[in-house]
């Protein structure tokens, strides 16, 4: 767990830059920005200013999906619904390209700015958004900085290596994800080759559970489950799989810093590194 | 137990024949030889995991659904001597359903295994309950059917108040499962959970077969033979809760297997109930595994619902038997 310290270095300097980026700060920066999608709540708490940002999504404060559960406590909580958005009196709305457009578009009729942010697929896309949430909340040299500092600790991750193991990404109702997910792109950073792109499943998608297991991987990462259940999430458990990881160790489900390509992705490339190292 | 052989023959002969199909075939595309030397001898670590933890417990499921749900509406016909009753259709599968949703959201299916079959045993129970005290002993089709309507829509709506009121995010998706059926990523498991309570439910329907046989000739006759009535009506609802409980814990709804496997072999065993039982356990059997067979050839990457497959088959069946019943129907 030596690298523990690094990963967390780049979170800590987004908040620890909130006092000096209020300098730089230009004057026509947005100052009642309201955030409705998990990733851009991220980013934005990350980089804006004290009392820049005003509310997050209701989904930012749910442990599952949310990294940031502390930190959100501090903001409004929306439900992403136009009208009570609007209620804030935002001057600028940040959303994610799959956000509800109807929702979207009633808030552009009403004059408010809504801007929108593509999903992170890979660690470049993680660092384009950092560096436009920079640019849009007018906090650049902060968003400079972590772009700096997330290259370095992730460097500092030790994530090089000869050997590839293969890891199987495995979700509720035998969902798996091939190269255009940001999942695939943590496992190549630690080192992992994706065992379903390296068998030739190149899609992501529903892949029956015996063709999977065919793939025989060195390590199966399973998504988390939610509460109350469903037979989506038994086939996580099914029998087969578990004898597959009978031979396997280390912490194998995919949480809340898997979900959006933030700085946090550090946190799972290093938990993955530290279960490759013991393999 | 006049069952004739030829006919025990046929149908052993296609369920072994099936079943051996249902074992090589699959979406990960291992050779027969293959699939034989790892299901047989333990060959290749992989296929060994996909033959004896996937494919393996997905055939002795379809068997022992398609026998439980075959047998009970063979039983539940000859009891109430009218041909268009079965579990399915009258709302018994459904509030097996519904039993066994509310203890897999309620937690309790996770704390302790047995409640799951339980849960879709009481359900079940008390719609056969319900149903027989509606219709009466002699099961008019007016009443049976109007009953079964109104429990099965009942049943229905509750499911999916249940798995929409869920937490979880995939639950409210599933009210398709448990409407229609699937034998997909079963694993043993399931058929563990199941396999206690099918037994007894099918000891239980197989021992009725001559006081149905008895009762053909009616409830009076029935009586001075020596026939308790009530024995069997307690004995019946048992047995057929047993069965289509196990069933839809583990698989969901499959409905019409009850209807149109009975209907075909009825001619085959001179129409005597107690041969009609063992025939119709085996037909089923036989019928669900075909059933799940051409579910994975149609459309292998879909995870097309055996219900759905089901119901293109049954209903005709059951659309032809009203047309037949319908003078009695008024």
């Amino acid at each position: 767990m030596s690298v523990f310290p690094a990963a967390f270095r780049t979170i800590a300097l987004g908040v620890a830059l909130l006092g000096a980026a209020s300098l730089a700060a230009s004057a026509d920066a947005p100052k009642r920005v309201v955030s409705m999608n998990l990733c851009t709540d991220q980013l934005a708490m990350l980089l804006a200013d004290e009392g820049q940002l005003i509310s997050v999504s209701h989904i930012a404060f749910d442990p599952l999906s949310s990294p940031m559960v502390e930190q959100a406590a501090r903001y409004r909580k929306n439900h992403g619904q136009a009208e009570q958005i609007f209620a804030m009196q935002p001057d600028l709305v940040l959303a994610g390209i799959y956000s509800d457009p109807y929702s979207i578009g009633l808030l552009r009729r009403l004059g408010v700015e809504v801007v929108q942010f593509p999903m992170e697929r890979t660690f470049d896309d993680i660092r384009a958004n950092i560096l436009k949430m920079g640019q849009i909340l007018g906090q650049q040299d902060a968003a400079r900085q972590m772009v700096t500092q997330f290259d370095t600790d992730l460097a500092a991750l030790g994530s090089v290596t000869a050997e590839h193991p293969t890891a199987l990404l495995h979700y509720a109702n035998n969902y798996t994800s091939g190269d255009k997910s940001l999942a695939h792109h943590i496992l190549l950073a630690a080192g992992f080759a994706n065992a379903t792109t390296e068998g030739g499943i190149a899609a992501a998608g529903s892949v029956p559970l015996e063709r999977l297991l065919l793939l025989m991987p060195d390590l199966v990462i399973s998504g988390q489950t939610y509460p109350g259940a469903s037979r989506a999430e038994e086939v996580l458990d099914h029998p087969a799989l578990r004898r597959l990881r009978e031979k396997q160790s280390g912490a194998r489900l995919t949480d809340a810093e898997w979900v959006c390509g933030t700085p946090f992705v550090l946190r799972a490339v290093m938990r993955l590194v530290d279960i490759r190292k013991r393999m | 137990m006049a069952v004739r052989t030829p006919l025990i023959i046929v149908l052993l002969s296609a369920l072994t024949a099936l079943f051996f199909l249902s074992v090589i075939i699959g979406p990960a595309g291992i050779t027969m030889a293959d699939t034989l030397r790892a299901l047989l001898w333990g060959q290749g670590e992989a296929a060994t995991l996909v033959m004896r933890e996937i494919r393996l417990p997905r055939a002795i499921l379809a068997v022992m659904v398609g026998a439980s749900l075959g047998l009970a509406g063979a039983a539940m016909q000859g009891y109430l001597r009218n041909p268009l009753a079965e579990p399915g259709l009258i709302g018994v599968s459904g509030s097996a359903a519904l039993g066994a949703v509310i203890v897999l959201q309620t937690g309790l299916a996770a704390v302790w295994w047995l409640a799951l079959p339980f849960a879709a045993l009481g359900g079940a129970l008390a719609s056969v309950l319900l149903i027989l005290l509606l219709a009466g002993p002699r099961g008019s089709s007016l009443t049976l059917i109007l009953a079964g309507i109104a429990i099965s829509a009942l049943a229905g709506a509750m499911t999916t108040l249940v798995l929409n009121l869920s937490p979880n995010p995939f639950a409210a998706s599933e009210v398709v499962f448990w409407m229609m059926g699937s034998l997909s990523d079963r694993s043993f498991d399931h058929v563990w959970i199941a396999l206690p309570f099918m037994i007894i439910g099918w000891i239980l329907l197989l021992s009725l077969g001559r006081p149905l046989d008895v009762l053909t000739l009616g409830e009076d006759a029935a009586a001075t033979m020596g026939v308790a009535t009530g024995r069997t009506r307690l004995v019946l609802v048992l047995g057929i809760a047993a069965c289509v409980g196990a069933a839809t814990a583990v698989a969901g709804a499959i409905g019409f297997v009850g209807l149109v496997v009975p209907h075909i072999l009825r001619p085959f065993v001179g129409a005597r109930p107690s041969s009609l039982l063992w025939a119709s356990a085996l037909g089923g059997a036989v019928m669900v595994l075909a059933a799940d067979l051409a579910v994975r050839l149609i459309l292998p990457d879909r995870d097309l619902k055996l219900g759905v497959l089901m119901a293109i088959i049954g209903a005709p069946f059951f659309l032809h038997l009203i047309y037949k019943t319908r003078g009695e129907v008024r």
